[in-house]
């Protein structure tokens, strides 16, 4: 069967797109934008490697892309930014937060190793390659990650800045 | 791998993120656990980052688990077939293929409809055989699908019919596979080439899944694909038989062999 088929990867692209952005509507776009570049770059794609890296590679570039637009554009949601990257655990919180909501307030770069690694299962190596960062970045990230989310997840430290967890989606990554 | 059974050291933390993510060999992730024994707190990281991850793969689960977006669907078939025609191997090998099956499965051709003119005839290989593809795709998509296989279940079947009826612009009928073994599941709405396809599912009691897959199917210079032959497309994610027939498409796909999917295409094709 030489037979490359796209349509096995949705499933798994859908899924690190939507705990990637934390939205359902932003993820599928972003799906669909990762499918139409696969449309112009097929010719850089060496038949035989590992398709769902490649375009695991061309989703996380999209992302970054739109990353920076949104950047340039709504500069003014650096409060959840600092937020993500600066907080410093308070003393007491309102409790542990889901999953789903601890997860997006980790910082992005740290959100997408966790994703690769632990719910896509991609080896440390093919996560450094898809990211394009060195493998110990990926360990660091993936270290911090963990820690971090342990943290919300047991104190939901966060749980004061109740105004930051209504924009989650436009968290900026530096 | 440092795993050597020193209890005095620190156990590495990439050691333990290899632990967590099941990265390493059987002994050394045994050796480790036994260095583990004798140090809590890296043990309790373990235990902590463990159920993180099962706690995050049971969140994502979810994710992948819903109806794929029609508007999703047609890029990906979009993006396969750009794939498909840069890659001239591909398209070389699916060629002769293409005719292999054209002169093999000839004899029904010859024998119930005579299928077209030289010319004409190879030109309307191309469409219908993106068509047989475009079913197997739709299969491959739906088929392994838990909580949504159809948009409308076989309970709503005249509904289904109705509606797939209006959608497509001509009056569909669900062929009845009792006698083979296979059950309705239901249908749904696809887009296509030309216009809105349709897919009924079936199940056998072995929870084994086909789907008939319909549609117009046009020729290349834009009119209808009058009829084809019986083809047999073995290069997709799974074996199919397809024909055109008045300017409709048919294909029946599914994890069979060449023998019992060509008897459903003659039992689907004598009912409809």
């Amino acid at each position: 069967m030489n037979r490359t088929l796209l349509v096995e990867q949705l499933p798994s692209l859908r899924r690190y797109a939507r705990a990637l952005t934390g939205d359902p509507w932003a993820a599928d776009d972003l799906v669909q934008d990762t499918l139409e570049r696969a449309c112009s770059k097929w010719q850089l794609w060496a038949v035989g490697t590992d398709l769902r890296a490649w375009l695991f590679t061309l989703m996380h570039n999209l992302y970054l892309n739109q990353r920076r637009t949104a950047k340039v554009s709504l500069n003014t949601v650096s409060i959840d930014d600092v937020e993500a990257e600066l907080h410093t655990p308070a003393a007491g919180g309102d409790g542990p937060l889901d999953l789903g909501r601890c997860l997006q307030r980790l910082p992005a770069d740290q959100r997408a190793v966790l994703l690769l690694v632990a719910v896509e299962d991609m080896s440390y190596e093919d996560a450094a390659k898809v990211l394009a960062i060195p493998l110990g970045t990926v360990m660091s990230r993936l270290s911090r990650a963990r820690s971090r989310l342990r943290e919300l997840m047991d104190g939901g430290q966060t749980g004061a800045r109740p105004a930051a967890a209504q924009a989650p989606n436009l968290r900026l990554m530096k | 791998m440092d795993t050597r059974p020193d209890e005095a050291t620190t156990i590495p933390e990439d050691d333990l993120h290899a632990l967590v993510d099941g990265r390493l060999a059987p002994d050394a992730a045994a050796a480790l656990r036994r260095r583990l024994a004798a140090d809590p707190q890296a043990e309790a990281t373990v235990t902590a980052w463990q159920a993180q991850r099962e706690a995050l793969r049971d969140l994502c689960a979810g994710m992948s688990d819903l109806a794929i977006p029609a508007t999703l669907m047609a890029a990906c078939e979009r993006a396969q077939r750009t794939h498909e025609r840069t890659s001239q191997w591909w398209r070389w090998g699916g060629m002769a293929a293409g005719l292999l099956v054209a002169f093999g499965v000839g004899w029904l051709a010859s024998t119930q409809w005579h299928g077209g003119q030289d010319g004409a005839a190879m030109a309307r290989v191309e469409p219908a055989r993106q068509f047989a593809q475009q079913a197997a795709v739709a299969y491959a998509v739906f088929q392994p699908e838990v909580r949504h296989p159809v948009e409308v279940t076989a309970a709503q079947q005249d509904h289904l019919v109705q509606w797939l009826s209006k959608r497509l612009d001509r009056p569909l009928k669900v062929p009845v596979l009792k006698a083979q073994g296979y059950e309705l599941v239901g249908g749904r709405l696809l887009p296509g080439d030309d216009g809105a396809r349709a897919q009924f599912m079936y199940q056998d009691s072995a929870g084994q899944r086909i789907t008939l897959y319909l549609g117009a199917v046009k020729s290349s210079a834009g009119g209808d694909v009058r009829e084809t032959a019986f083809r047999f497309l073995d290069d997709g994610p799974v074996p199919a038989f397809y024909w055109v027939d008045q300017g409709f498409g048919y294909a029946i796909s599914g994890k069979l062999t060449r023998e019992a999917l060509q008897e459903l295409a003659r039992v689907v094709y004598g009912q409809l």
